[in-house]
C-alpha cells in the first residue's frame, strides 16, 4: 500500500544554537531526510560596503574588523595590502613580518574556533573548550599588542598602530612550544575518534569541480584537493620567503572532499602556520612601524582589486577611487558568503543531523556573510 | 519493607504511604546530588572549576536552581494540546520513579518485593515512552516532534538487546526477583555475577568472558536507554534545540531533568544488581566482624548507591568525551551488532549454564 506523505518544512535558525550565528535554514524534510535546503542571510547586515564610501581610507579599517570577527587581523591585512596596492607604498620589512606573524596566529586562532565549533555540533563538547582554552593564549599575544582581544584594527594603512611588545617574540615562541603536543591531544581527542570520523567521513562529499564552480576557497577548497592558496598563488607581503606546504585533503576516513577532509585540512594548516611563524619569528628586522604611514590618504583615481588567504579562503577587496579622500565603491568578496552558497549542494540526501556537520566544516562565519 | 512497616504501625495506608516517601526522597536527594557531580566532572573534566559559589565547592547550586526553577512562570504555548503537554511530564517522572519500587537499594530496604522485579522495572520504564512521545506531539513544535520520533524509535529499539541480556541473567540465577538475585552474590566480589557466579567450577571461569560481554552490551544500550552521549540524538542541542522537552519551561522542565538522573541511577542500579552483586559488599560487612547485625542494611545501602554512582559517573564521563551518533547509525548498532551479539551470548550462557 502507497501512502500519500508530505514533506515538512523546518525552519533552522535564526536563532539555533548550531548555525552559528544568524543564518536561517530552510529545510525541506521527508521525515529527517533533506530534500532541499534554502539558506536566508541577512540577519546581520550592516551595511560595510555602502558605509565605506563615505569614510576615509584607514577609518574604514575597524568596519572590516567587524566582517569576519574570527579573523580580524586577516581582515584589516587585505584591506591594508590593497590600499597600499593603489597608493603605491613600500612599508618597512618589520612591519610586513608582524603583519604575517599576526595574520599566522589569527589563522590558528580562526581554526581552533573553527574545529571546536563543528565538534561541539556532533556533539564533542571537551575539546571545544580545549581549544578555546589555546585559543585564549593567542588572543593574550594579541591584547598584548594592541589592547584588544577581538577587534584589533591593528594593522594600519603604511604600518602598525602599535608596535610588538618586548616580550613578545619570547611569548610567542613559548606559545609555539606549547600548541604542538595540543595537536597531537586534539587528534587524539576528536580527530580520530571513531565516532567522530562515522559523522564526518563520507558526508557532504564536495567534488572538486562542483567546488570550483561555486568559487569555493580556503580549507574548503583544499579539503576537495586543489592546492590552492593565495599565498602560494599570489604571494603578497613576504610570503614567498618562508617554507611551508599545503595541506589538501587526501580522503584518509573516506572520500577526499568529505567534511572530515575540510576538518583536517584545517588541523594541518594550523600545524603549517606555526611552521611560518618559526621561522618569521626570529627575523623580524628593527625599525618604526609607523614611518611609513601616510599623513593624508588621497589615492589617484584607478581601481585595485588584492586579496589575501584568510583562515575561511580568499579574501578579496575590490576598491573604486575617484581621487577623493574616500574610496568611491569598496566590493569585498567575502570567502564565508561565497563558501555558504554550496551547502545546499552538499546537504542534498543527507539527514538533520549532518546539515550540522557540514555547515560546521565549511565554517562560515556570518558577520562576513551578511557584512 | 512494608511488611515490617505495617507490622509496626498496623495501618496498611500509612505504610504505604512511608514506603512511598523514603525511596523518593533518596532520588531527589540523590539527583539533587548527581545534577551536582556532572556539572563538577563536566567542569574538572574541560579546564574550568564548575560552580563554586554557592556553598563548598558550589554544592548548594542545584538547590539555588531548583528553588529558581519553582518561582518560573510555567509558559505554555497557546497552540499546544494543554492535557497532554501537561501530562507528559508527569507520566515521563511516574514513570521512571515507579521503576525504583521493585529496586533494591539494601535487603531491608525494597519498596516492594515483587516476585517479578526485573520484569516489572522493564515494563514500567515503558512508560516513559509514551510520555516522552506525549510531550512531542502536545508541543506542536517540529524540533519536538523529531526528537521524540527519534527517542522512541531508540528506546523501543534497545530495549531489546536490553532484555535478551537480562534474560540470559535470569536464566542463569533462574529468578526474575532482584533482590534474590543480589542475595546469591552474597559475601565477596568474586562471588559476583561478572565473574560468573556464586558457584565454583568449570562453569563459572566459561562463564566470565560472556559475563564481560553481556555487561558491555546492556551498558551500551541502556546509554541509549536514558539518552546519554554517543545516544543522546533526542535531545541534541545543536541540532534538536531540546529535542522533546524544547517547548517546557519551569517545573515542567525541572522534572523532565530530575527524571533523567533519576533513569540514569535507575539502569546503573539494575547493571549493578545483574553483574556486580546488587547491594552486596564486594569483601565482607563490617557489622558482621563487630557483631553489630543493624550495621549490614546501612553497609548494603552504601554499597548500592555507591556501585550505582560510579556507572553514572561512567556515563558522564563518556557524555564529556565523545561526539554523538547519527540517527541511523544509532539504530546500525542496535540491530546489527548489539542485538545479534546479545542473542548468541544468550544462547551460549544457556549451554554453560546447563552444564
Amino acid at each position: 500500500m502507497q501512502l500519500k506523505t508530505d514533506t515538512m518544512i523546518l525552519n533552522m535558525g535564526p536563532q539555533h544554537p548550531s548555525t552559528h550565528g544568524v543564518l536561517r535554514l530552510e529545510l525541506e524534510l521527508d521525515g529527517e531526510l533533506i530534500l532541499n535546503v534554502k539558506p536566508h542571510i541577512g540577519y546581520l547586515h550592516r551595511c560595510f560596503e555602502k558605509h565605506a564610501e563615505v569614510m576615509q581610507y584607514n577609518q574604514i579599517i575597524p568596519y572590516t574588523d567587524r566582517m569576519d570577527y574570527l579573523s580580524s587581523m586577516g581582515n584589516n591585512f587585505g584591506y591594508v595590502i590593497t590600499v597600499e596596492k593603489l597608493l603605491g607604498i613600500q612599508v618597512p620589512e618589520r612591519v610586513e613580518y608582524i603583519r604575517v606573524i599576526m595574520a599566522e596566529l589569527q589563522r590558528i586562532a580562526s581554526h581552533l574556533v573553527a574545529l571546536g565549533t563543528n565538534g561541539l555540533d556532533i556533539g564533542a563538547f571537551t575539546p571545544f573548550l580545549f581549544l578555546f582554552r589555546d585559543r585564549e593564549k593567542i588572543l593574550s599575544l594579541f591584547e598584548m599588542t594592541c589592547g584588544a582581544r577581538l577587534l584589533y584594527n591593528y594593522m594600519w594603512v603604511g604600518g602598525l598602530s602599535h608596535d610588538i611588545h618586548p616580550d613578545f617574540q619570547r611569548l610567542t615562541k613559548e606559545f609555539i612550544n606549547y600548541f604542538r603536543p595540543t595537536i597531537k591531544e586534539l587528534n587524539n581527542l576528536l580527530s580520530f575518534n571513531q565516532i567522530f570520523i562515522e559523522r564526518t567521513a563520507n558526508v557532504g562529499v564536495l567534488p572538486l569541480d562542483t567546488a570550483i564552480s561555486y568559487g569555493v576557497t580556503g580549507p574548503s577548497l583544499r579539503g576537495s584537493g586543489a592546492a590552492f592558496d593565495v599565498r602560494r598563488e599570489d604571494p603578497y607581503s613576504v610570503y614567498n620567503r618562508f617554507e611551508y606546504d599545503i595541506p589538501v585533503g587526501q580522503g584518509i576516513a573516506g572520500t577526499v572532499g568529505d567534511c572530515w577532509d575540510r576538518y583536517y585540512v584545517r588541523v594541518l594548516e594550523m600545524e603549517q602556520s606555526l611552521r611560518i611563524i618559526e621561522q618569521a619569528i626570529d627575523q623580524i628586522p628593527e625599525g618604526n612601524v609607523q614611518s611609513a604611514i601616510p599623513k593624508r590618504i588621497k589615492p589617484p583615481k584607478g581601481m585595485v582589486y588584492g586579496r589575501v588567504e584568510n583562515p575561511r579562503g580568499e579574501l578579496g577587496y575590490f576598491i573604486i577611487s575617484d581621487g577623493n579622500t574616500n574610496p568611491f565603491r569598496v566590493k569585498v568578496r567575502g570567502p564565508s558568503f561565497v563558501n555558504l552558497e554550496v551547502l545546499g549542494e552538499l546537504c542534498k540526501g543527507h539527514l538533520v543531523a549532518d546539515v550540522i556537520a557540514i555547515l560546521g566544516s565549511i565554517d562560515i562565519v556570518l558577520g562576513e556573510v551578511d557584512r | 519493607m512494608y511488611q515490617f512497616l505495617y507490622n509496626l504501625i498496623g495501618n496498611g495506608i500509612i505504610a504505604g504511604f512511608i514506603v512511598a516517601v523514603i525511596p523518593l526522597g533518596v532520588i531527589l536527594l540523590y539527583a539533587l546530588f548527581a545534577i551536582w557531580l556532572e556539572r563538577k566532572v563536566s567542569a574538572h573534566m574541560q579546564d574550568r572549576l564548575g560552580p563554586m559559589r554557592t556553598g563548598w565547592h558550589g554544592w548548594l547550586q542545584t538547590i539555588a536552581d531548583m528553588i529558581k526553577m519553582l518561582q518560573k512562570e510555567d509558559i505554555t504555548a497557546n497552540d499546544v494540546d494543554k492535557i497532554l503537554f501537561n501530562i507528559a511530564p508527569v507520566l515521563v517522572f511516574t514513570g521512571s520513579f515507579a521503576a525504583f519500587a521493585a529496586i533494591p537499594f539494601s535487603s531491608k530496604l525494597i519498596g516492594s518485593e515483587v516476585e517479578v522485579g526485573i520484569f516489572f522495572v522493564i515494563a514500567i520504564s515503558s512508560l516513559v515512552v509514551a510520555g516522552i512521545l506525549m510531550a512531542g506531539w502536545s508541543s506542536n513544535n517540529k524540533y519536538s516532534l523529531l526528537g521524540a520520533m527519534r527517542s522512541v524509535a531508540q528506546i523501543v529499539s534497545y530495549e531489546i538487546p536490553t532484555a535478551l541480556v537480562v534474560l540470559s541473567m535470569v536464566m542463569l540465577t533462574g529468578t526474575l526477583s532482584l533482590d534474590k538475585m543480589s542475595q546469591m552474590q552474597t559475601a565477596y566480589f568474586w562471588n559476583w555475577n561478572i565473574l560468573g557466579g556464586p558457584h565454583f567450577g568449570l562453569a563459572k571461569f566459561l562463564l566470565i568472558p560472556f559475563m564481560i560481554v553481556g555487561f558491555i552490551i546492556i551498558y551500551i544500550s541502556t546509554l541509549a536507554e536514558v539518552n546519554r552521549t554517543p545516544f543522546d540524538i533526542p535531545e541534541a542541542e545543536s541540532e534538536l534545540v531540546a529535542g522533546y522537552f524544547t517547548e517546557y519551561a519551569g517545573m515542567k522542565w525541572g522534572m523532565f531533568m530530575v527524571t533523567e538522573y533519576a533513569n540514569m541511577l535507575a539502569v546503573s542500579g539494575i547493571v549493578a544488581i545483574l553483574f556486580f552483586g546488587g547491594y552486596q559488599s564486594p569483601f565482607g560487612y563490617f557489622g558482621n566482624l563487630i557483631g553489630v547485625q543493624w550495621l549490614i542494611p546501612f553497609e548494603q545501602g552504601f554499597w548500592f548507591l555507591a556501585k550505582g554512582i560510579t556507572f553514572v559517573f561512567v556515563q558522564m564521563w563518556l557524555r564529556w568525551t565523545l561526539p554523538r551518533l547519527r540517527v541511523d547509525q544509532l539504530m546500525t548498532v542496535c540491530w546489527k551488532y548489539l542485538i545479534p551479539y546479545a542473542l548468541v551470548n544468550l544462547i551460549i550462557i544457556g549451554i554453560i549454564s546447563l552444564l
